[in-house]
């Protein structure tokens, strides 16, 4: 590896471009199999119910049925990342609307959604827990009255609704009482759809073994893999998952959707059989961003230096855990927001209620406690009279500084974050800014945030090909964000070869090494770690076969770009990758393969310095910093909101791809924006009220503000791959808090819940 | 029934239901999948075609009524000179992310600099806005379509 090399912070395009601009790409709806049959689901009417009975007879009757299976047809088996609560299919119960209760495989997708609706079902209905206070209330209904025995991957504290709990407290509560100034507040936020633009779909193909080949919209084959063989109760290794290209994520698919339904209609047909969700489906039976209450208090010195931070949120899991236990863990891990506190303490309920599961997007509860904490840095620099930035700038992590509960911090840009944005933005002159019509106000904002990207365990495999070319293999799916691309340059820059000599292997739980996911910001960090591990395995064969061909020590060998490995010093003495492969294919050692698994090992918490209760990571970190700036209007008239102007700055260690990495922070703006302005999903009673795209609402090209400006800041991380860190979410995590903030500023007035509609923001503005 | 349909020049014999939308036959029946089914409610356009050059949603276009109009999609645009702009803008803009969008994105885009070649940044976003994009936040769109109309200038 040397600084020759120029693959590593080029603004390439995407590695699969071209497919994509000429609509070749494809998507799973585009995969058509021999033979292929089509599935539906019929979901239930009840939010929470006990199924009495099917009858399926009338469906079995339509023309072109092939099956039709319902929770009697499912074994008793159950899935969950965190809690093992859930089935494939509803069994013995429904709890929330629209849960599947019933599936078809027919000849065509019309045969299978009119013989889905004709499956009759006798339910005994339950009360509905519709609230998380509902579901804490002494005398709720119980909607797992099991869940003691359910199976946990750590100690959840479930118990009634409840269905986990967590707390992490560090330093003395005495703190509180050298603070000059004390912020308390209670914060509500709204549940937000994905909006994957591609609804999510599986295409299932069974061969004459019983072994399946699945393909999904995904962003995890290992995981679609782990769910579908624990929900139907099949070892593993009888399911191959692939994976087409993936219209999008932000964590609607990682867990699974409708995977195990596909699979049990495949094998009970022996056809491949794809289902793809409705829009309406996607919204009313995937998953969605949680709804948190939360109060927080935070308390600081009159130079405006923080002291104390002390949050309580209370989450609505809906009615299975899926990843909620992750996200009420990482909100409170992250509730302190990236400042020096003398005590800060954090903790959490999650309950079940008869809602569709809420579960992993992007930010991952980060969102929601930053909207309250860092409204609450600005209130404080408001009572003392300081510029709130001068506030976070006096109490920021610093190089060097532990994370709330001990974590290693690593490299730390946010200082450059936050000179930056106020470079960029003019920040000292903000009061000066004018509206750009009478009848608005305008004003200027900020905000600070952090986020992980090392987790779990992830592999890589570099195999140079004959002719010297490469092919990596990491199991990591791409879902629009460009980790193909950034992977390659990784794999290329390391190994000093051009970037089209390398080609990245399309994830396949046969051949692709683990990787846990793309998710939680991480693949660029985690498995480009284990990408230049590999690569350097490669290297190190490369160099001993070479050191064979020139007759030279191994040590004094060195890999020149273009695909060449030469004694240092003597520039006439190399050879090709293509001859020391031939060598190694045709005459000595065999194939050069190189491979490199890890899992992601720095602690969460230091127990020496911290109370831990519940944590479900025990080993998380390698953190990226960000700062945002916006510039806002609000109409006096009509209360609308319009974001004028933005500056987000991350420190991402290195960026392997700018392109990319603006690319990550415009989206993750823009997405933020919706979360702050408009979107939220309404419930009439036990029903989603707006499952449509009519009736929800994300911002639109000319809802979006055209000067985003992405600000790179590259503080390298020691051990990340060329220094880089991820960057998937940290620019969503403070849009809501900024633009409130800014709010605040231009009205005078603390908004409390998301989102600030027109309405909320008349109102606060007429005092009712 | 049998439909005479023409699709990006060429006239295609289909067969179709009364209720069966133009976006069901060009994917199940000629496999010609670069439009995407996002919403199947109109909103989304990401399965934005051109009838009669204009752009339509193919969801909410019944294929019987589309006999008789030139239908065009982003297959049959593969050797247009504007498309080629589009392509090229798109692909060094980084305006692609996860690719979903970008078929029904650039068949608008291509529609709007047939009739005003010169655009301002509004006009794009106004042109584009029928088309949603989850990824992108909007921004390198509007940028790779000012710079394909750059291209086209002589």
């Amino acid at each position: 590896m040397s600084a020759t090399a120029k693959a590593v912070g080029a603004a390439l395009p995407r590695a699969e471009v071209r497919e994509k601009v000429e609509g070749r790409a494809q998507y799973i709806a585009d995969l058509y199999r021999p033979g292929m049959l089509h599935g539906a689901v019929l979901g239930s009417p009840h939010a929470h119910a006990r199924i009495k009975s099917y009858d399926i007879r009338e469906a079995l009757a339509v023309p072109g049925v092939h099956a039709v299976l319902t929770g009697d047809d499912f074994g008793d088996h159950r899935m969950g990342a965190f809690i093992k609560d859930e089935h494939a299919i509803a069994k013995g119960k429904v709890r929330y609307v629209g849960e599947p209760v019933a599936a078809v495989a027919a000849e065509t997708e019309a045969a299978a959604k009119l013989a889905a609706r004709l499956v009759s079902v006798e339910y005994e209905e339950l009360p509905a827990i519709l609230s998380p206070e509902a579901a804490l209330a002494p005398d709720a209904a119980i909607i797992h009255e099991d869940v003691a025995s359910y199976f946990k991957v750590f100690d959840t504290g479930s118990t009634a609704n409840v269905c986990s709990r967590t707390s992490l407290t560090e330093g003395d509560a005495a703190a509180w009482d050298r603070c000059d100034v004390i912020v308390e507040g209670r914060f509500a936020t709204q549940p937000q759809a994905h909006v994957s633009l591609e609804p999510c779909g599986a295409l299932a193909e069974p061969d004459a073994t019983g072994r399946v080949t699945l393909w999904s919209a995904n962003q995890s084959v290992f995981r679609v893999q782990a769910n579908v063989s624990e929900s139907l109760g099949l070892p593993m290794a009888q399911l191959r998952c692939l994976t087409p290209r993936v219209g999008a994520g932000f964590g609607n698919k990682m867990e699974p959707h409708i995977q195990p339904i596909a699979v049990k209609l495949a094998l009970a047909t022996g056809r491949p059989v794809k289902l793809i969700l409705t829009r309406e489906e996607d919204f009313e039976i995937v998953r969605a961003r949680h709804p948190f209450k939360l109060r927080v208090r935070t308390g600081a010195l009159k130079d405006g230096t923080l002291v104390a931070r002390e949050v309580e949120v209370l989450l609505d899991g809906g009615a299975y855990a899926d990843d909620s236990p992750g996200v009420l863990g990482y909100s409170l891990f992250m509730s302190p927001g990236p400042y020096r506190f003398q005590y800060r303490k954090a903790s959490g309920t999650l309950v079940y209620t008869n809602k569709l599961r809420f579960g992993a997007f992007r930010g991952f509860g980060n969102p929601q406690v930053s909207f309250a904490g860092e409204q609450q840095i600005d209130e404080i620099a408001a009572r003392l009279g300081l510029d709130p930035l001068a506030v976070r700038e006096k109490s920021m992590l610093r190089p060097g500084d532990k994370w709330f509960g001990g974590a290693e911090v690593g490299s730390n840009g946010l200082e450059e974050c936050i000179a930056r944005v106020k470079a960029a933005s003019g920040w000292a002159k903000r009061a000066e800014l004018e509206p750009s019509a009478p009848g608005r106000k305008r004003a200027m904002a900020a905000a600070c945030t952090a986020h992980i990207s090392g987790l779990l365990a992830t592999g890589a495999i570099v195999r140079m090909l004959e002719d010297g070319s490469i092919v990596l293999n990491t199991g990591a799916v791409d879902i629009g964000q460009g980790s193909d691309t950034a992977l390659t340059q990784i794999c290329a820059e390391a190994l000093m070869v051009p970037i089209e000599r390398v080609r990245l292997a399309s994830p396949d739980t046969d051949g692709s090494p683990y990787n846990w996911g793309t998710t939680a910001s991480r693949v660029t960090y985690t498995t480009g770690r284990a990408v230049v591990a590999a690569a350097l395995e490669v290297e190190k064969q490369i160099k001993q076969h070479a050191s064979e061909m020139l007759e030279c020590d191994a040590a004094d060998l060195e890999l020149r770009p273009g695909g060449r490995v030469g004694i240092v010093g003597v520039p006439d003495k190399a050879v090709s990758f293509f001859e020391v492969s031939a060598r190694a294919h045709w005459a000595r050692g065999g194939p050069i393969i190189g491979h490199n698994s890890l899992v992601f090992e720095r602690p969460s918490v230091d127990p020496k310095r911290a109370i831990a209760v519940g944590l479900p990571f025990p080993q998380i970190g390698a953190f990226a910093f960000g700062a945002l700036v916006v510039d806002i209007e609000i109409d006096e008239t009509t209360g609308k909101i319009e974001v004028k102007r933005a500056w987000s700055a991350a420190d991402v260690g290195r960026a392997i791809n700018p392109l990319a990495v603006e690319g990550q922070l415009e989206g993750a703006f823009v997405q933020g924006m919706g979360l702050a302005l408009n979107e939220e999903m309404v419930w009439d009673g036990p029903r989603l009220a707006n499952p449509t795209l009519m009736d929800y609402k994300v911002p639109t090209a000319l809802d979006s503000p055209h000067e985003i400006h992405s600000i790179i800041v590259e503080a390298p991380e020691p051990d990340g791959p060329f220094g880089a860190k991820g960057v998937g979410e940290i620019g969503i995590n403070v849009v809501p808090a900024a633009i409130a903030n800014a709010a605040a500023i231009a009205l005078g007035k603390r908004f409390n819940a998301l989102p600030l509609t027109p309405e909320r923001v008349l109102r606060a503005m007429l005092g009712k | 029934m049998t439909l005479a349909l023409s699709i990006n020049g060429r006239i295609r014999h289909v067969q179709a239901g009364l209720s069966d939308t133009l976006l069901t036959v060009l994917r199940d029946q000629l496999l010609l999948t670069a439009a995407k089914r996002g919403c199947n409610q109109g909103v989304c356009g990401a399965c934005t075609v051109l009838i009669d050059g204009r752009p339509q949603r193919a969801c909410l276009s019944l294929a019987a009524n589309c006999e008789g109009a030139a239908i065009t999609t982003l297959e049959g645009l593969q050797r247009d000179a504007g498309m080629a702009r589009l392509q090229k803008a798109f692909t060094a803009t980084g305006a692609v992310q996860c690719g979903f969008c970008t078929p029904g994105v650039l068949v608008s885009a291509h529609a709007l600099l047939s009739h005003n070649a010169d655009p301002r940044t509004d006009e794009i976003r106004a042109g584009l806005s029928g088309n949603l994009c989850r990824c992108s936040g909007y921004r390198k769109i509007a940028e790779a379509v000012a710079e394909a109309a750059k291209e086209a200038k002589p």
